[in-house]
């Protein structure tokens, strides 16, 4: 529907009294602000001293899942490359080694380029069986733009790091679609 | 004129021996089915387009039939009335029938349909596994489409599902992913019907049944590939694209295949610039509804690391890349000095894998720098006899023939004959040449084997002075070159092929050529003298309006070809 004039409505800029001409009273009206935080309860978080306890939902670096075998729960679906707005998943599947039982693809590579990442988690909720999961790893540094693409070990290796220290366990269950989405060791 | 009643939408079915799904196809209804297939004989397995049918009086009465009947299998005539599962979603500019009280009684039509065809799903899904995930079908299977479509959300199956082994083993070409077969046996009537060979069968029964093959006598036929593209669901999968790609990356463009001179349509299968997969293009003109293996895997010779990528030159005995602003104006000098020289003795090479448009393009440069050049027809590559299906037990062909690999095996003989005819009357085969001692020769190749135009060479053959070698591969005449250019494959340019018959039929591109690279058409067009890109369809035009044998070509050429000729 169009605006019309009846719609606007105007409004003018209230005049400045005396008081507010000469200011005074706002300043000490902004100090009270001030030197209230002076004695309230401190919220500033002295980081690096003190790290932050992020709640489980944050969405930092990426890591990829283990089945109950320690192998690597992705079964190359491409769910997340496809979800991928910012096309930073990049995955070569494969037929599974004979000997994982069950079992008819895996990612040969799987790579995330966590420079191209905007860390939107869609990967988390496009995966069918649960092998991709945002962690609460936020201080991710690196030297070259190399580093910051991470493959396939080092990717499990955040599995394995996070699960030990048991910042984050695995969150997500709600995929039960084949074997591999079955919930990971201890 | 026969009036087939499709969801109360009159229908003109024409004088053709249809079935339901066919003249409710005519009528825009989609019937979904799994085991029907236009060239297969019909089996009604499957139980997917199961519909209500009746027959509509002279009078205006309408008489349905008590039970829903597979559409597949019922033959249509006039008044025929087909009611399907979407009846609920008709044209409403139709008027509705007067169906009889006694059959809306039981509910309205088209429910009972729409309940057999949910129910169906149900039971093909008891035992399908929840593999679409892994599964390459996933993304065009028909499972998941009807599925969506007309199926159940969830599944009201309790018990363990069967899970009987894979087969890896059927074919060195083919795997079998037993689980997720719904028996439509479109694989086994393949086999018996247009091959004839029939390596597969149904072994077992009820829901032990599964699709396997004698001990011993694993699927290996020339048309084997083609059960994958039959296969509605995700159960035959081709080795040679197994997990390579998910289909929805792919993009996909019409082709034809250059592998024999029968030229399937085709369509190309490809992402970012590398073909994945080759399918067959439904062409009663051209080939039918199949194609056979050494096309669909022949597309392999265009991703191959050993191809010519970029233009060479032979400077100190060695090749040298160059590049094509240096190259085209060397070219052009020393061609027109050889020509200016002894134009009888060059020779300009035009091979059976250019199209029409760049044959055209060429001679009419060769013909420009003198009337004598010799235009020669490339080696024509010919392996064997055609091979005709389906075969009997024996192997030896059986009437009626359903599919032929011709033992030509270039697309486009017939295409650069007629531009040759038109250019000097008479085309000239490679074999009177190659025995002479030329000064000068333009090879205009693309040939994907290697070995077809070594064998085309006598083992003493004395390289021209001046041997412009253009090609996919390296081989003895390119080793024996002063310039080396890169040919590009089928997939990498836009063009006609003319196919044993006549037939031509053009396609675009599929995929952009290496980098370094320029279609032969674009080198022709710059050697012409012309200025910017070629445009193949305005090349086209230019050749119909030329050449009568390609008068047809004038215009927009049907996507099933046109007779030229």
């Amino acid at each position: 529907m169009p605006m019309t004039e009846a719609d606007v409505r105007w409004v003018q800029e209230p005049k400045l009294g005396f008081w507010d001409q000469i200011y005074f009273p706002a300043m000490i009206d902004g100090l009270k602000t001030t030197v209230g935080h002076l004695f309230g309860r401190k919220i500033t978080e002295q980081y690096p001293e003190q790290e932050p306890k992020l709640p489980p939902t944050y969405r930092g670096v990426h890591r990829l899942n283990r089945d109950a075998e320690g192998r690597v729960k992705c079964v190359a679906c491409y769910m997340c490359a496809t979800a991928c707005p910012a096309h930073c998943i990049d995955i070569v599947a494969a037929p599974a080694p004979p000997e994982w039982a069950g079992r008819e693809k895996y990612p040969e590579t799987f790579v995330i380029d966590e420079l191209r990442c905007i860390y939107c988690g869609m990967c988390e909720e496009a995966c069918p069986v649960d092998a991709i999961e945002l962690t609460t790893l936020y201080d991710l540094t690196g030297l070259s733009r190399e580093q910051m693409v991470f493959d396939k070990e080092k990717l499990l290796s955040v599995f394995d790091t996070t699960t030990k220290a048991g910042t984050d366990p695995v969150r997500t269950q709600a995929g039960r679609l084949s074997v591999a989405s079955e919930p990971p060791p201890g | 004129m026969p009036t087939v009643y499709v969801n109360d939408k009159p229908v003109e079915i024409g004088t053709g021996k249809l079935n339901c799904i066919q003249a409710a196809g005519l009528g825009g209804v989609l019937i979904p089915s799994y085991c029907w297939h236009e060239a297969l004989t019909v089996v009604a397995s499957c139980r997917m387009c199961l519909v209500e049918v009746g027959d509509r009086k002279p009078d205006g009465t309408v008489v349905m039939q008590p039970k829903v009947v597979p559409g597949c299998q019922t033959p249509v005539k006039d008044g025929t009335v087909i009611v399907t599962g979407e009846y609920d979603k008709r044209d409403p500019a139709a008027a509705a029938l007067n169906y009889p009280a006694d059959y809306t009684k039981g509910g309205k039509p088209g429910e009972r349909a729409k309940k057999s065809q949910a129910d169906t799903l149900e039971g093909l899904l008891i035992n399908h596994p929840l593999d679409c995930p892994v599964c390459d079908k996933a993304g065009e299977c028909k499972l998941q489409d009807f599925s969506y479509k007309y199926g159940r959300a969830e599944t009201r199956m309790v018990d363990e599902k069967n899970t009987p082994p894979n087969k890896p083993a059927l074919s060195s070409k083919i795997t079998l992913f037993t689980d997720r077969c719904i028996m439509c046996t479109r694989c086994v009537r393949f086999t018996r019907e247009i091959s004839g060979t029939a390596e597969l069968q149904v072994v077992g029964r009820a829901h032990h049944e599964e699709i396997d093959v004698f001990p011993g006598r694993p699927l290996e036929n020339k048309l084997a590939g083609n059960v994958v593209d039959l296969c509605p669901v995700g159960a035959l999968g081709s080795k040679d694209f197994l997990y390579k790609q998910r289909v929805w990356y792919l993009k996909t463009a019409d082709g034809v295949c250059s592998r024999c001179s029968t030229g399937c349509s085709t369509y190309t299968d490809t992402n970012k610039d590398i073909v994945y997969r080759l399918r067959p293009r439904v062409n009663p003109e051209a080939q039918g509804h199949f194609m056979c293996d050494e096309g669909r895997y022949g597309y392999h010779f265009a991703n191959s690391g050993e191809r010519f990528v970029r233009p060479m030159v032979k400077t100190d005995g060695r090749f040298k890349p160059a590049p094509w602003t240096q190259v085209g104006a060397q070219l052009r000098q020393e061609v027109a000095a050889a020509v200016g020289q002894a134009a009888a003795g060059f020779a300009a090479v035009l091979s059976p894998f250019l199209t029409v448009e760049e044959a055209f393009l060429y001679a009419s440069y060769f013909k420009r720098l003198a009337k004598e050049v010799p235009l020669v027809l490339g080696p024509v590559p010919v392996v064997g006899a055609d091979d005709r299906y389906p075969k009997n037990v024996k192997g030896e062909p059986v009437e009626p023939t359903k599919f032929v690999i011709r033992a030509e095996k270039c697309p486009n003989r017939r295409g650069v004959e007629a531009v040759l005819m038109h250019f000097q009357g008479a085309v000239i085969p490679f074999a009177d040449v190659v025995r002479d001692a030329l000064p000068a020769m333009w090879f205009a190749g693309g040939y994907p084997v290697k070995e077809h135009v070594e064998e085309a060479f006598p083992a003493d053959w004395k390289a021209p002075a001046l041997l412009v070698a253009q090609d996919l591969f390296p081989t003895l005449l390119t080793a024996s070159a002063k310039y080396i250019l890169p040919a590009t494959a089928a997939f990498e340019k836009e063009g006609t092929f003319v196919n044993h018959a006549g037939l031509a039929q053009s396609f675009p591109r599929a995929v952009r050529p290496p980098q370094e690279a320029r279609t032969e058409l674009q080198l022709a067009f710059d050697l012409l003298g012309r200025r910017g890109l070629a445009q193949p369809g305005a090349i086209r035009a230019e050749l119909a309006a030329a050449v009568p044998f390609f008068a047809p070509l004038a215009g927009v050429v049907p996507q099933n070809g046109v007779k030229v000729g």
